[in-house]
């Protein structure tokens, strides 16, 4: 905090009301982060970013969209075809929505090679899951929206999910449509809770994130605490305040991102089928269901573990599981050494596998489950994923609870 | 740059969304919607042969005469039949739903955004594989889509192609089915290149209607794409400089 | 940190490029969102210009089509009611429909219109816009009413072709939208008239 400059004009007399240099200076100002942020960093922003663009282009999109069964989906053609500019502002909010969790998950992926969930930084993990548990119920109501076949049968095989749930499920699912089918009253809901519950609940985690990190201090790839070194006016030696210079690094990490954000919009709105899926463009026919229904990818790998297990019940409890699961990583890892540059070979492949499991299943998701890949069936191979993706979180409390970890010596700095 | 992308794009996801419902092989229509002369002759096709029974309904005349450069009288001339219909309303029908169902057993679906759906070569290869089926009451069937309930309204033009027969073997049972279709030189009052020529022009029109806006995205998004790369170079330009601190 | 080394006036510049540049960006990108909430197409066209069939209005008779989502009024002036128009032109605030925005200029003339008998406007008072009553009869709001548009809302008072009296809250004529004839028996409301309104 800087002492004593008590600026004068309009300023000073709003930080006499307000703190508005104080703030500025806590959070960027004269937040210190570690100078040796790389690729990884640039998504936390990023998502920040994105969140922006949502929002904005969602409330755009709520001046001509109709939340009723019987209009919904013309009015969405209506958007494209009719208002001025409207087809720019839905191609927006429907690329932002995939590039939300494209940008998510390199986000939670950079913790995992860092250890950014470790101790001090649980509870900032755990706002950061808790966003990324709202996010994808704002996406899925989102996703109802449009009212074509996909939203309204991805819609019906997710709330038939909490049907599962024995004893009040049936009386559940019914609750949450509010019908016996999805109906107009279902839509109806998931709008109001689309365009101003969930995103109110978004923001104020976001804020929750933030403080969380900003109480606690960045991580950095090495994973070691920089608040260890102070020079002599008490600011970590190896730290560089936030404002200008992650500002200015954001600022061209964002400008790439709009890049590709804008050949997305512009020139692969469909992405082939993954963000705008093709039985989309049909109005929902509850009496017709399409040949093959698949949820939007970012929600396919969870959507294979459910497939992977041949029993409704145990499939929803594995698909629930594989997310509850990730909330207790602060305390499965039992590690002491929180960057991969420094831990044991073992968890590097682990982590790796992980990695490449998620993707699988998230590919094996989009497929018919008979469907054939290099002599195994998409449900096998989503039986192999779901197999590494809890084996990894049981392999990582073993190998770091009976100490089999074999991790290198930490630096007392950062490295370049 | 878009066809690049585009292949990439599939390349990376194919075997995603197409699902064709039916046997033979898919035509490639090689849609394009800068083709103004094929779209204006595909609406002019598609008003005069698909319209007696489909709808466009979220395609309005006026966006057709801007995108297509077609000027609104002649529109208002030759592509609006009926006498109540203005320049900017939307290309509907006035087929009432129950007659249609009667006459053909299910209602003409809406085709403002079948080429979406479905896909361009879908509907290409559609428009070339109907064939002669005297067990079905409109004497044709389609070979894209099976047991289609309309009738080969461009028989005049293309005559009724024959069913190529075939063996096929499933299932350790062999049985004769309909591979692909043949059509009988002189049976229609076109050529089969011309033929081709006429329903790709359809087929890209539809293209067209189903996302009136896809040549103006991609013409825009090359403005776009060199205005975030040049303010993406200062940008990183600034951050080396700042950076120069650190380093 | 060591800031020695920087370049001040270069750090400037390119502050400023970026800021220029950016900002440009950000106004480039407002576009769209404030486009966005002009006249969709649907709008627009059911906003088309209308056709009013007046080949059965007697003398005397007005008939209100709506036109843009407002009333509009086509009456067909009597001898009287042509008569009246001259007389009280002293107590009218702009008896000349000087002020352009208020009719096309083929109707900027002492009966507003292009035929002295028929009579467009719209029926929308110029003042907060109420939709002025018709009271052809005289002396029905005072001795000197001589029959035309009076105001329920706050008495704004305008006379057979729609011309404001002073006084009045309302400041400005009624409007006379754009308009010709399609034909002897038909108005067409909503589009100038071919040749301009020449003849």
């Amino acid at each position: 905090m800087s002492n004593g400059t008590r600026s004068n004009g309009l300023l000073g007399w709003i930080d006499a009301r307000f703190p508005l240099t104080k703030m500025w200076n806590e959070h960027v100002g004269e937040y210190y982060a570690p100078r040796n942020f790389n690729f990884w960093y640039f998504f936390g922003s990023l998502a920040l970013l994105v969140l922006v663009i949502q929002i904005v282009s969602g409330i755009w999109l709520t001046m001509n969209y109709k939340p009723a069964a019987e209009m919904a989906f013309s009015s969405v053609e209506y958007i494209m075809r009719d208002v001025q500019w409207g087809w720019l502002i839905r191609y927006i909010h429907s690329t932002g929505a995939s590039a939300f969790f494209v940008v998510v998950y390199l986000h939670m992926f950079r913790a995992l090679l860092y250890g950014s969930y470790q101790k001090p930084r649980e509870l900032l993990w755990i706002f950061g899951m808790l966003i990324y548990l709202v996010l994808m119920a704002e996406a899925f109501m989102g996703y109802l929206l449009p009212w074509g076949q996909m939203s309204y049968w991805g819609a019906q095989v997710i709330i038939s999910l909490f049907g599962a749930i024995p004893g009040v499920g049936e009386d559940l699912a019914l609750w949450i449509r509010g019908d016996y089918n999805i109906s107009d009253v279902t839509l109806n809901r998931f709008f109001a809770l689309h365009v101003i519950a969930l995103p109110l609940v978004l923001v104020f985690l976001v804020v929750a994130h933030i403080l969380a990190l900003h109480e606690v201090g960045s991580n950095n790839p090495d994973g070691v605490d920089i608040k260890k070194n102070k020079d002599s006016n008490g600011n970590p030696l190896d730290g560089i305040p936030f404002h200008p210079y992650y500002t200015v690094k954001d600022l061209f990490g964002a400008g790439c991102f709009l890049i590709v954000f804008a050949i997305v919009v512009f020139y692969l709105p469909e992405m082939g089928g993954l963000f705008l899926e093709k039985p989309n463009f049909a109005p929902a026919d509850p009496l017709k269901t399409p040949d093959h229904i698949a949820p939007v990818w970012y929600f396919t790998p969870f959507y294979a573990i459910l497939r992977a297990i041949p029993d409704k019940l145990g499939g929803v409890l594995a698909m629930g599981a594989a997310i509850v699961v990730l909330f207790f990583l602060p305390w499965i890892d039992r590690g002491r050494v929180r960057s991969i540059r420094y831990r044991g070979l073992a968890y590097k492949l682990a982590l790796a596998l992980f990695a490449i499991a998620f993707v699988v299943l998230g590919y094996m998701g989009l497929q018919t489950p008979s469907d054939v890949f290099v002599g195994l069936t998409a449900t096998r191979w989503s039986q192999i994923g779901t197999t590494i993706y809890f084996g990894f979180f049981v392999f990582l409390w073993i190998y770091t609870f009976f100490g089999l970890e074999k991790t290198k010596p930490v630096p007392e700095r950062v490295t370049e | 740059m878009r066809k690049i992308l585009i292949a990439l794009a599939f390349a990376l996801f194919s075997g995603q969304g197409m699902t064709a419902g039916g046997g033979g092989d898919v035509m490639s229509a090689d849609a394009d919607v800068t083709d103004t002369a094929s779209l204006q002759n595909g609406a002019k096709l598609f008003v005069n042969y698909c319209m007696g029974c489909h709808s466009m309904k979220y395609m309005r005349y006026s966006r057709l005469a801007d995108d297509l450069e077609i000027p609104e009288s002649v529109v208002e001339e030759q592509l609006i039949f009926s006498p109540t219909k203005k320049i900017g309303d939307t290309m509907t029908n006035a087929m009432p739903m129950e007659m249609s169902e009667k006459w053909f057993g299910a209602a003409p679906p809406d085709l403002s955004l079948t080429a979406r759906v479905r896909g361009a070569d879908w509907v290409y290869t559609y428009l070339n594989t109907f064939y002669r089926d005297e067990e079905r009451g409109l004497g044709v069937n389609n070979l894209t889509l099976a047991n289609a309930s309309m009738p080969h309204v461009l028989a005049r033009l293309q005559g009724v192609p024959e069913p190529v027969l075939e063996e096929v073997h499933s299932g350790g049972q062999s049985k004769l089915a309909v591979v692909s279709v043949d059509t009988p030189e002189g049976s229609g009052t076109l050529t089969e290149d011309e033929y081709h020529e006429l329903t790709r022009d359809i087929t890209n029109f539809m293209v067209y209607a189903a996302e009136p806006v896809q040549a103006e995205r991609e013409r825009l998004g090359v403005y776009v794409l060199l205005f975030l790369i040049v303010l993406t170079f200062i940008l990183y330009l600034l951050k080396r400089e700042y950076w120069k601190d650190v380093h | 940190m060591k800031q020695d080394g920087a370049d001040k006036s270069k750090r400037r510049f390119l502050t400023g490029a970026a800021t220029v540049v950016g900002g440009t960006g950000l106004v480039l990108t407002a576009v769209p969102f404030i486009n966005y909430w002009l006249p969709s197409a649907r709008t627009k066209a059911a906003g088309a210009p209308v056709e009013v069939d007046v080949s059965k209005l007697e003398p005397g008779q007005r008939v209100s089509p709506e036109w843009r989502g407002k009333p509009v009024w086509v009456l067909r002036r009597d001898e009287r009611m042509l008569e009246t128009l001259p007389e009280l032109e002293d107590q009218l605030r702009d008896p000349e429909s000087k002020v352009a925005s208020q009719q096309p200029p083929y109707a900027q003339n002492r009966h507003r219109s292009l035929k002295p008998e028929y009579l467009v406007l719209v029926g929308i008072c110029t003042h907060l816009g109420c939709s002025p009553l018709f009271e052809p009869e005289p002396g029905v709001y005072g001795d000197d009413w001589l029959g035309g548009f009076f105001c329920p809302c706050h008495g704004s008072k305008f006379d057979l072709a729609g011309r404001v009296y002073q006084g009045v809250p309302a400041p400005t004529n009624l409007v006379v939208p754009p308009y010709r004839f399609a034909d002897d028996g038909t108005v067409v409301v909503g589009e100038d008239p071919q040749d301009g309104g020449a003849a």
